[in-house]
């Protein structure tokens, strides 16, 4: 139980004996895979405009149908896994690395430090989030890659006060007051003995974060404001189901299934990790 | 309980310069600046009579001399004209929007209310049975869903394949016709499927947020004292754990307004609704930088708002918080 490779190996085990956690976790690595041999679960191009079979229901060469410009929506949806992946990712490393700069700052030195860094963080939090995003978006040219930026600097705010917290607890321990006494410095102290100790939770909020990152790329690229066609996103291929309501069912049901379980997946796996790193917060 | 108010108001102070700060920011970095999207694609407009367009809307004065005139106007709530080829006053615009918006999101609220709660109690109380795993199921897929997905497949059921309630607007075209009730019922009709939508997220995470309350609070000792003296299950449950365990909630009532309106611009645009989220994202669309930053702005007080009331309320039922 002493030493760190136990309870490393303790928190994988349980982490892998949480059935809800490890089939997140095989969601995750199934559309890793789709993203990375997109070729091998579909036939058709993404992008190939083929308008004498517009809007055709699901059949053996289409099996998830057409799309009102006769492409393949399977391979559309194959190819949206990419976007939602590379956003979730960068979304969530810009917010994390950002949020753990704040909440380290701020939770180490405390002080004056502390109450302007958390006044700005209380302040950001005044703005609807999505406001804030459509009103950045508005400024900017609507692309991924400021979908992925905007995303990230808009979300930081959650990580920087987890951070915080666990930095103001961990700062007081004995272990702590050990290495100041043996004349550890301040950068020694946060990267040997702060950082770690807060790994567990901010990989949690991480997690979810993707989960929250991909729904809200989704919902700005149904809008019209996201990652523009023709590059296909689940949230656009929506939008296309949604100008063709009245004729065309598999153009919304299909994308919307993806975002689920995809969401779905990192959701489990995050409340899974929270389980298997604390397991007294378990069913909580 | 005043002195609490008082030191919870004057807390508010600095975040209201900051809002007001940010959003002065943004709009003096708007591409092109605020009279740029007028003159840059004019051919006619010569870099004099630019000159002259920035000393007469004050572009010209020191930084901090533009943000204390706009503060001034901020404070009357002149948020100055809109882009778009009406040019009213956003203020204006935004006024008439309000209504409708606000009226969707607590109707919203009330029905997550009187859902979330018995469900969160319920699987709080039989935990572990099948309608806490059902709940559970039910909760992460809730969480999961994207809820401009749902509401297209609501529409493709209840509007499309069913016909029985209409997937547009907030009025028939024979409104206008209609008596008193039958306008009512009109109305109602429209609200049915934006007002469940709105209410979608909010219900799991209210329902997951109730029932680790009430877990929570059995598990405390005047729980087991209550039923030690004998109380029924009934008044241990309802009387001491559930009135405990409701007190949180209230503060999540105000948590949840930037939520709710950020999820007001998705469903409005969707259902076509003429409120302030559908305002909002013409204004983005269209690029209308006062509208924009004036909702924003609207947007943010609101939030305040809304935290305010939530401590306030707090505060009021619970004696701890206001003299901790």
């Amino acid at each position: 139980m002493n030493g760190s490779r136990s309870t490393g190996s303790d928190f994988a085990r349980r982490l892998l004996r949480n059935r809800l956690a490890a089939a997140g976790g095989a969601v995750i690595l199934f559309f890793f895979l789709l993203s990375a041999l997109p070729g091998v679960f579909s036939s058709h191009e993404p992008n190939r405009i083929d308008i004498v079979n517009i809007l055709h229901p699901p059949s053996a060469s289409h099996p998830l149908g057409t799309d009102d410009l006769g492409r393949d929506v399977l391979a559309r949806v194959v190819y949206g896994a990419r976007v939602s992946l590379k956003v979730g990712f960068v979304a969530v490393g810009i917010a994390t690395a950002l949020g753990l700069f704040v909440g380290l700052l701020s939770g180490f030195y405390g002080g004056w430090v502390d109450a302007v860094l958390m006044r700005f963080v209380d302040m950001m939090l005044c703005f609807p989030t999505f406001f804030l995003i459509l009103s950045v978006i508005a400024f900017l040219e609507p692309s991924i890659w400021n979908i992925m930026v905007v995303i990230g600097l808009t979300g930081w705010m959650g990580v920087a006060r987890l951070v915080r917290a666990e930095t103001l607890s961990i700062k007081e321990r004995d272990f702590v007051a050990a290495a100041r006494a043996q004349g550890a410095g301040a950068a020694r102290i946060i990267f040997r003995h702060v950082l770690p100790n807060t790994l567990a939770p901010i990989l949690v909020a991480a997690t979810l974060g993707v989960a929250g990152a991909i729904l809200t790329e989704s919902a700005l690229s149904f809008l019209g404001i996201g990652v523009q066609p023709p590059t296909p996103s689940w949230g656009n291929i929506l939008t296309a189901g949604k100008d063709n309501i009245e004729y065309a069912w598999w153009l919304s049901l299909f994308p919307g299934l993806a975002i689920l379980v995809t969401v779905l997946g990192y959701n489990l796996l995050g409340e899974g990790i929270r389980d298997a790193a604390d397991p007294r917060l378990k069913g909580r | 309980m005043l002195r609490y108010i008082a030191r919870r108001l004057l807390l508010t102070i600095p975040l209201l310069v900051g809002i007001s700060l940010v959003s002065f920011l943004m709009m003096h970095m708007a591409p092109g600046g605020p009279i740029g999207a007028g003159t840059d694609m004019n051919p006619k407009a010569t870099a004099e009579s630019r000159a002259r367009l920035k000393a007469y809307y004050g572009l010209d004065q020191p930084l901090h001399v533009q943000y204390g005139r706009w503060l001034g106007r901020m404070a009357t709530l002149d948020f100055g004209d809109s882009f778009s080829p009406d040019g009213r006053p956003v203020a204006e615009k935004i006024k008439e929007r309000i209504p409708i918006t606000l009226t969707i999101n607590v109707l919203s609220m009330g029905l997550i209310f009187l859902v979330a709660i018995p469900v969160g109690v319920t699987s709080a109380v039989r935990r572990g049975s099948l309608f806490d795993r059902i709940s559970t199921v039910a909760v992460f897929t809730g969480f999961a869903i994207p809820t401009f997905w749902l509401a297209l497949l609501m529409m493709i059921l209840f509007g499309v394949r069913l016909g029985w309630l209409p997937i547009s607007g907030i009025s028939s075209l024979d409104y206008e016709s209609l008596g008193t009730l039958g306008k009512i019922a009109d109305r109602g009709r429209h609200l049915v499927l934006p007002v469940l939508l709105a209410g979608f997220g909010g219900l799991a995470g209210m329902s997951r947020y109730m029932r680790s309350n009430m877990l929570e609070v059995i598990r405390q000792d005047y729980i087991a004292t209550a039923r030690a003296k004998g109380l029924p299950e009934g008044t241990v449950i309802f009387r001491h754990a559930m009135r405990n365990a409701l007190l949180p909630v209230i503060t999540i009532l105000g948590l949840s307004v930037p939520d709710l309106l950020g999820g007001s611009v998705i469903f409005e645009t969707i259902f076509a609704i003429p409120g302030m989220g559908q305002l909002f994202y013409q204004g983005v669309m269209s690029r209308d930088y006062p509208l924009i930053m004036g909702i924003l702005t609207i947007g943010a007080f609101l939030t305040l708002l809304g935290n305010l009331l939530a401590d306030v309320g707090y505060a009021l039922a619970d004696p701890r918080i206001r003299q901790g």
